[in-house]
């Protein structure tokens, strides 16, 4: 060990150079994990920020981040939804348009999503102040309006909106809440929205139809088995037409997967370049064991066996990689973290990702080290002793 | 009780499909305790016959026997061991580690015996001390001339208690003094501690210092002053 330090230390520069490959590989496995790991994390949250036990219906195939084409469903479908469900607080809807919000001299293009008084039941939506839509709001037809937090600070500041008046695409409407920040979804900037009743949405915007429809469920096992319920009885209502029904589990699974490979393959590619720094250790121990073989012929002359030689030269090689690889570690952990830091890519360091990379770099050591250090082994003293 | 026993020693190399026949049956004996010297013209086979006798090489033909033990038996593991506690090395261009100490080049050997450190240390520098290098433990090779290097290889020679010390011509590349003073310690060492030392050399009077001179000429045995008498 002593002895395989100083044989290290000897040759500094080409040690290093030699290191650096495993460092970077090294490091290049913890980085793309990380990041892969960090995006699949971040989506997650997404997903698991929208609300438990979710069940998202819309019609024809679903499209995230945009209204569906055509919508042939309606509130009457709605309340047959209810029916089927049984429970229809726990049935909520969805019509939405891009329109103009202003307040004074202040203007927002928001998305303005009509919807009802079951949206606190389904999703996951907190208030900051005021009120909820209520039951009166949407059978009435009333012009409140509740806004996503980043609409609240843009049109009035710090000023409390509630009671308040603003204009959605000429039509005044009174401001009855204010959304908690929740962040975004799929690209869709949920603190962008404003809600306002699904009876005055469709006549502001001018339309009867509606685009989708959330259900919650009320337990994770009820979640496959309603589903399946909701899209039937909607088929049966419309045969030969297409309806999606998506729920939290399949969205994760999916993602999930899709991340997961990603993640994988980014790090097949920082393992090909480990294997790459593996194979200058290799040369780099031939070289070594070609320029010391009067040495290995001395110390076999002097008592040394095979295996004495051939463990000096392999302890040489793995100390080259896992110090490269300890290296590595600590760039690719410190990597992640500016990363994580400096730019929006979300990175989250994992602790398999880090012992692989260690346990890699150590069999890379041991791999391509047997070569040289078995060659070295097998010197005849003799030709060893005489070379010059 | 004989430190070598080679019979019909025999060992050629392969050169480009030729056979180049280094020795042509070799009988020798060595008792121990001896002081001999081998010598001959250049090429005629002394450093192969050395290193068939050190266990660095392998005959092509022919019985060597070390300390009784008949090495053709042996593993390389069991070789090493014979290297390291039954003969003690010295070469020419004195092979020490080039970045290492006096003290750790003389300790070297013992690494390979398992010897715990503290007590590797203190026999090397007893080993030094017994030839005059005490002021020069940390020096490295660099750092000395060449009769205090070859001082250095015959401490590491001895630091291990061998029964035999081989020599291929240790004084060949020192001027006449340090020449003296290696060969007085080869002397010494064969006197007071009993070691068979074998010695390979150009030189007349070197070899006339030993109490016994084997003439080698085209790999076979011309001349042995001493042979039967250790027969006997
Ligand atoms: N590895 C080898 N391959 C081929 N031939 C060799 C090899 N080693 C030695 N020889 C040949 O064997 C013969 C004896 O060589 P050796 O080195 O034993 O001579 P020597 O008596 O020690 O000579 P010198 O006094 O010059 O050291 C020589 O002819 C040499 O060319
Ligand atoms: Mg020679």
């Amino acid at each position: 060990m002593r002895m395989a330090l100083e044989a290290l230390r000897v040759n500094r520069l080409r040690s290093a150079l030699t290191m650096l490959g495993v460092i970077i590989g090294v490091s290049a496995v913890v980085i793309l994990v990380a990041i892969g790991t960090g995006a699949k994390d971040a989506i997650e949250r997404e997903i698991a920020g929208l609300g438990s036990n979710i069940i998202l219906v819309v019609p024809g195939q679903l499209n995230f981040a945009a209204a569906p084409t055509q919508s042939r469903l309606d509130l009457g479908d709605v309340a047959y939804i209810r029916r089927v469900v049984g429970d229809p607080t726990r049935v909520t809807v969805s019509v939405q348009s891009g329109e103009t919000i202003r307040v004074g001299r202040q203007e927002a293009f928001v998305t303005v999503v009509g919807t009802d008084q079951y949206v606190p039941n389904v999703f996951d939506r907190p208030l900051r102040r005021g009120r909820y839509l209520s039951e009166t709001d949407v059978d009435t037809r009333r012009r409140v309006v509740i806004l996503g937090s980043e609409v609240a600070a843009r049109l009035y500041g710090d000023v409390d909106p509630i009671g308040r008046q603003a204009t959605i695409s000429g039509v005044r409407f009174r401001v009855i809440g204010v959304y908690e920040t929740v962040g975004a979804t799929f690209g869709v900037a949920r603190d962008q929205e404003v809600h306002v009743p699904v009876t005055t949405a469709q006549r502001l915007i001018g339309v009867a139809r509606i685009n989708g429809i959330g259900i919650g469920a009320s337990g994770p096992d009820e979640i496959e088995p309603l589903r399946e319920r909701v899209v039937d009885a909607l088929v049966q209502r419309y045969p030969g037409e297409k309806f999606s029904a998506v729920t939290q589990t399949q969205l994760l699974g999916t993602i999930g997967s899709v991340l997961g490979m990603l993640t994988g393959v980014l790090a097949a590619i920082a393992g090909i370049s480990l294997l790459v720094g593996g194979v200058g250790v290799s040369n780099i121990m031939l070289v070594s064991v070609r320029e010391r073989t009067k040495e290995i012929g001395l110390r076999k002359a002097l008592g040394a066996r095979q295996r004495d030689i051939l463990g000096q030269f392999l302890i040489e090689a793995v100390l080259l990689t896992t110090i490269g690889g300890v290296l590595g570690i600590l760039l690719g952990v410190g990597g992640s973290l500016l990363i994580q830091a400096l730019s929006p890519v979300p990175a989250s360091i994992t602790l398999w990702s880090v012992a692989l990379a260690f346990g890699v770099s150590a069999g890379v050591g041991v791999f391509f080290g047997v070569a040289p250090a078995r060659r070295a082994g097998r010197l005849d003293p003799v030709v060893a002793l005489r070379a010059e | 009780m004989t430190a070598f026993e080679a019979i019909g020693l025999t060992r050629s190399y392969q050169l480009e499909g030729v056979s180049v026949d280094a020795l042509r049956g070799v009988d020798l004996t060595i008792g121990a305790g001896e002081f001999a010297a081998i010598i001959g013209p250049s090429g005629s086979g002394k450093s192969t016959l050395m290193h068939l006798l050190g266990c660095l090489d392998r005959p092509t033909s022919g019985i060597l026997r070390v300390g009784g033990v008949d090495v053709a038996t042996l593993d390389d593991g069991q070789l090493a061991d014979l290297r390291n506690r039954t003969i003690g090395f010295v070469f020419q261009s004195f092979h020490l580690l080039a970045r290492t100490t006096a003290l750790d080049n003389v300790a070297l050997p013992l690494v390979y015996r398992g010897v715990p450190r503290g007590e590797r240390r203190n026999r090397a520098r007893a080993a030094l001390e017994a030839v005059g290098l005490e002021h020069r433990l940390d020096h490295r090779p660099s750092q000395m001339s060449g009769g205090e290097q070859q001082r250095v290889a015959i401490a590491r020679a001895l630091v291990g208690d061998p029964q035999v010390v081989l020599a291929d011509e240790p004084t060949g590349n020192l001027d006449s003094r340090n020449g003296a003073e290696v060969m007085n310690l080869l002397r010494r060492l064969n006197g007071e501690n009993g070691v068979a030392v074998l010695l390979v050399t150009h030189e007349r009077e070197v070899a006339e210092q030993a109490h016994r001179q084997i003439h080698v000429r085209d790999g076979r045995i011309e001349h042995d002053t001493g042979g039967s008498v250790t027969l006997a």
